[in-house]
């Protein structure tokens, strides 16, 4: 089933190896995806790539992401011919002059995500919603693409 | 080498190793004191828990979130709660320590003491 256009190798919710895991990704990503793949998606090479999850039930998919820290107007949904797209930037609000710095996880900069739905939407009804560092973006399928069920009458 | 508030506290940290994700961090330290920052997305004021001990503070956000309905295609998110831990400086004044959170961070203010806090002596002639 082609549901997205880039997928991590397994399916299974992770463990929290924490950044031994994003390490050994990255290193599987090494040797599985095209060079241009690599330098899109690669947190080590530029950028960061916000985590997701894609949920279906018959009337809507819906589709969460983990971005922790972003102001609502900079972040920007669109939905065309079926293909979700996330994107936006994470600023570095915290500017301290003459600090010393101890530790620096946390990623800034742009980011973008793409997802294909695997079937048609209508696109002019979907919301999104910015919550508790969640986006949560509902998009409600077509009406064609929805399942039907036909009566059977016995005559 | 002055002790600070880089340490992570090994035991506390490593003892369920897979029961929690480690959030990230930044942490700065300015004249006045430090300042932690944690991502920690879903987690909202309810589910955040913050406690000092001794010279040691936990950061613990629980997900609260609502589970959406239907069938998951594709899984991303671990879904755990976070916690992480931090040996303090004891130069930080434990009684003034303040936590915002925004969208999913966590802005930790820990003050140092005033006692601490490095200060110009006039010179008198």
């Amino acid at each position: 089933m082609n549901i997205l256009k880039w997928q991590r190798p397994t399916l299974t919710p992770w463990t929290s190896f924490g950044r031994l895991s994003d390490l050994r990704d990255e290193i599987d990503r090494l040797f599985e995806s095209p060079l241009t793949e690599l330098t899109r998606n690669s947190n080590l090479l530029s950028g960061w790539t916000p985590m997701l999850d894609v949920y279906e039930d018959k009337d809507n998919y819906t589709v969460k992401a983990e971005l922790p820290g972003l102001k609502k107007e900079d972040i920007n949904v669109s939905l065309q011919d079926g293909t979700l797209s996330i994107s936006g930037e994470r600023k570095n609000e915290s500017k301290h002059e003459d600090a010393e710095v101890y530790r620096t996880e946390r990623s800034f900069g742009r980011f973008q995500r793409s997802v294909t739905l695997p079937a048609a939407v209508s696109a002019d009804l979907g919301k999104a919603t910015y919550k508790d560092g969640i986006l949560t973006i509902t998009v409600p399928k077509a009406e064609e693409a929805k399942p039907k069920q036909i009566k059977v009458s016995v005559n | 080498m002055k002790a600070l508030f880089q340490n992570e506290s090994p035991t506390a940290t490593q003892a369920r190793p897979f029961a929690f994700h480690t959030p990230d961090v930044n942490i700065y330290e300015t004249k006045d004191g430090y300042l932690l920052e944690a991502e920690m997305p879903g987690v909202t004021k309810d589910g955040l828990e913050i406690t000092l001990e001794g010279h040691e503070v936990t950061i613990t956000g629980r997900q609260t979130e609502e589970a959406v309905s239907g069938e998951v295609l594709f899984r991303e998110r671990h879904g755990a709660d976070y916690r992480r831990v931090f040996e303090l400086d004891p130069a930080i004044d434990t009684s003034r320590v303040t936590a915002r959170l925004d969208q999913g961070v966590l802005f930790l203010t820990l003050p140092k003491s005033e006692a601490v806090k490095p200060r110009k002596i006039a010179v008198s002639e």
